[in-house]
């Protein structure tokens, strides 16, 4: 099989990630089209590796799938605490930082 | 040279008074005056001492010197605070402490009623200290030094009684004026060691036989705005009139006797600049002429005794710069009349401080009269100083005064007619003048106001004057028996060739000049005493009284040429400051501010927008190096 598909596949989940990203007001599913756009990189570490016949690519993407975790833990703590006090999960009512 | 190590005691002890007066404090207040009368006292001792000394060791190794420290020591310009006593600072150093001692003696008296006496006494000492300090400096530097301490002791004693403001201004004024002066000076050091590499007095005088005649006139007319300045010689004599707001014996000490001569001793203890610039010897012929009318005209006018007097004062000043611009003839002439007024006119000044004593501070001689019965003492000794400005033979004025007359006609061609009918003029005018003060105080009818009872001054104050009065007797024919002064002086200003060419016999200088005194003298009884004098000054008088009354319009003059233009340039100056300097300053932190708050309206605090910004970011970056890379 042509390990170039992965990419395209990976560029595709990259595309609907940052597209939710940016069109989607839940802070929740924002959340989860981060993952979608770290895991569509994570795709192309380790196509790469396989293309390049090489193991830097699969130790990276280890790497990734780590912080992701982490991030992950500290991300749906905030948007609970969030929801807590304005009782909203909207991300666009926590703009307090503009002023 | 001989070397010396008590030199600095001169100035020493009345310096020290002043620090310890100055420092204590209240303390003092009991003994201040004491001390301080007693160190001005021990100074002259000094002086006496320096002089007997002085007058043992054979002429060329009179002058003596000493080094106190190394004051400055940069590359090749190096300069010693050190002290020099020769035949002419003697003449100084005893004037000072001794008309100065007189002056502290009378003040004691003077000032009792003022509960700030000490601190008077304090500045007095600080005065002499620094009037020592400027004739004993044996460069320019060191001069300068007691130059400004002066200025700063005269400014202090003028506005001494500064809870008046018109006192307060016309210290703030003397102090201005002489700074314009003393800048001349700091010129003249500058030029001195910029063309001749020293600015000691000997160095100064051999480099000057070598030296560029350009240099030397330019240090020779800025030490003679110098002179100017200190002086109060036209064109910078207008602060001299308003120092009389000082108390009576600061007038006698600083602003007749000592420091306003500061300017005619710079001038002959720099003879030998001068006599190498005949340019700037010139100038100040010409400065000594016209300031010799001016005050002469202006005392004409004044009812103020004591204004009148320091008009008299700058008139007698002008006939010593005259004397000291004639070259070697006239420079023991201009130091002989330097030492005759500062005994007649002293005296003068502490008899117009009796009689304002005795009179509740009156000054205006348009309210005495008839005060003779009454001060017979300050008549008397008044009177010896009046013959002896007037030039009587034999008081002290007729001697000096007549010096300079006949070395000013014998100057030669038309500028010695010139110089020596406006001496004589001057003459004239001054008898006419000061016989007005002396009717107008003493002989003519009462014209007091009420509740007026004059009385002569205690024993403390008339002593002074008797002394000063004695001095104005005898001064004169001492310094002219058999050429002692021109003698004496001879070493530090040089020889005058005798048998010239003379234009007029000393015998026919002397008829002269004694008509012109009888002529005003004449003219001011005529007017004056024989016909009654209104207690009020009269307003329908001539153009020209008028303007003398405002010292022939010095005051208009200088605020119209320098004072209004100067305050133009000050406000343009600020103006500039606060609308371009300021302007500048204050439009970069505008435009950041500005800058600011535009650029803030793109902080939404949206997080979604910043994802896409970043997004369309990370786009154009790989487009960008894609297009790159292609």
């Amino acid at each position: 099989m042509n390990p170039y598909n992965y990419l395209y596949v990976a560029g595709l989940l990259f595309t609907i990630g940052a597209v939710g990203v940016v069109v989607r007001r839940n802070a929740i599913v924002v959340f989860m089209c981060v993952e979608l756009m770290l895991n569509a990189a994570n795709l192309t570490l380790v196509t790469f590796a396989r293309i390049n016949g090489t193991l830097d690519g699969q130790v990276v993407a280890f790497f990734t799938m780590v912080v992701a975790a982490c991030e992950v833990v500290v991300g749906l703590a905030i948007i609970v605490t969030i929801y807590r006090t304005r009782r909203s999960a909207s991300i666009d009512d926590a703009s307090l930082l503009k002023r | 040279m001989v070397t010396s190590t008590s030199l600095v005691y001169l100035i020493a002890l009345p310096l020290f008074g002043a620090a310890v007066l100055l420092l204590a404090g209240r303390r003092s207040d009991k003994w201040g005056h004491l001390l301080a009368t007693a160190l001005s006292a021990s100074s002259f001792g000094v002086g006496l001492y320096q002089l007997s000394q002085m007058l043992a060791r054979p002429t060329e190794e009179r002058a003596i010197t000493q080094k106190l420290f190394s004051w400055i020591n940069v590359g090749t310009f190096n300069v010693d605070a050190g002290l020099l006593l020769d035949q002419l600072s003697i003449c100084f150093v005893l004037l000072i402490t001794g008309v100065g001692t007189l002056i502290h003696i009378y003040s004691i008296s003077y000032m009792s009623h003022d509960e700030n006496r000490r601190r008077f006494f304090a500045y007095l000492n600080l005065f002499i200290a620094a009037m020592l300090l400027l004739v004993l400096g044996n460069s320019y530097l060191n001069l300068y030094v007691g130059w400004e301490g002066v200025g700063l002791a005269s400014y202090l004693l003028i506005g001494f009684w500064n809870q008046k403001p018109a006192y307060a201004t016309a210290s703030k004024k003397a102090f201005v004026m002489n700074r314009v002066g003393d800048m001349g000076l700091s010129f003249a050091i500058m030029i001195a060691f910029a063309t001749l590499g020293t600015v000691s007095f000997s160095g100064v005088e051999e480099a000057s036989h070598t030296a560029s005649k350009a240099a030397l006139t330019a240090i020779g007319i800025m030490l003679l705005v110098a002179a100017t300045g200190k002086s109060a010689q036209f064109p910078l004599q207008a602060w001299l009139g308003d120092a009389m707001a000082g108390p009576t014996p600061v007038s006698a000490l600083i602003h007749a006797a000592t420091m306003v001569t500061a300017g005619v001793y710079l001038i002959v203890r720099s003879n030998f600049i001068f006599d190498a610039a005949p340019t700037a010897q010139l100038l100040v012929v010409i400065v000594g002429a016209v300031t010799l009318m001016f005050g002469a005209l202006v005392g004409t006018a004044k009812d103020d005794i004591k204004k009148a007097l320091a008009a008299s004062t700058m008139s007698q000043i002008g006939y010593m710069v005259l004397g000291a611009g004639l070259g070697p003839a006239g420079y023991a002439f201009a130091i002989m009349h330097l030492l005759t007024h500062g005994f007649f006119k002293a005296g003068m000044f502490l008899g117009a401080g009796s009689v304002m004593h005795g009179m509740n501070d009156q000054v205006d001689m348009r309210r005495y009269g008839a005060l003779r019965k009454f001060m017979p003492i300050t008549f008397a000794t008044f009177g010896l100083g009046y013959l002896a400005i007037i030039g009587v033979p034999p008081f002290a004025g007729f001697y000096s005064k007549d010096a300079i007359i006949e070395t000013a006609f014998n100057a030669g061609g038309l500028k010695g007619i010139l110089l020596g009918s406006t001496a004589l003029l001057g003459a004239a005018i001054t008898a006419f003048y000061m016989t007005r003060v002396m009717v107008l105080t003493f002989t003519s009818k009462e014209r007091w106001e009420e509740n007026q009872h004059p009385h002569e001054s205690p024993l403390l104050m008339w002593l002074p004057m008797a002394i000063l009065a004695i001095g104005s007797v005898t001064t004169g024919f001492l310094f002219t028996r058999g050429h002692a002064l021109v003698n004496w002086l001879s070493p530090v200003v040089g020889e005058h060739a005798e048998g010239e060419k003379v234009l007029l016999q000393p015998m026919v200088v002397s008829g002269l000049a004694l008509l012109a005194v009888i002529i005003g003298v004449g003219i001011a009884i005529a007017k004056y005493q024989l016909s009654d004098v209104e207690s009020v000054a009269p307003q329908d008088v001539s153009i020209f009284t008028k303007i003398a009354r405002k010292d022939l319009m010095q005051d208009s003059f200088n605020e119209a040429v320098f004072m209004r233009p100067g305050q133009a340039l000050t406000t343009l100056l600020v103006q500039g400051d606060e609308k371009v300097i300021d302007g500048a300053v204050r439009g970069v932190a505008a435009t950041a501010l500005g800058a600011g708050s535009t650029f803030r309206r793109t902080q939404t605090g949206f997080a979604r927008s910043y994802a896409a910004l970043i997004l369309i970011g990370a786009i154009a970056l790989i487009a960008a190096i894609w297009v790159v890379t292609q």
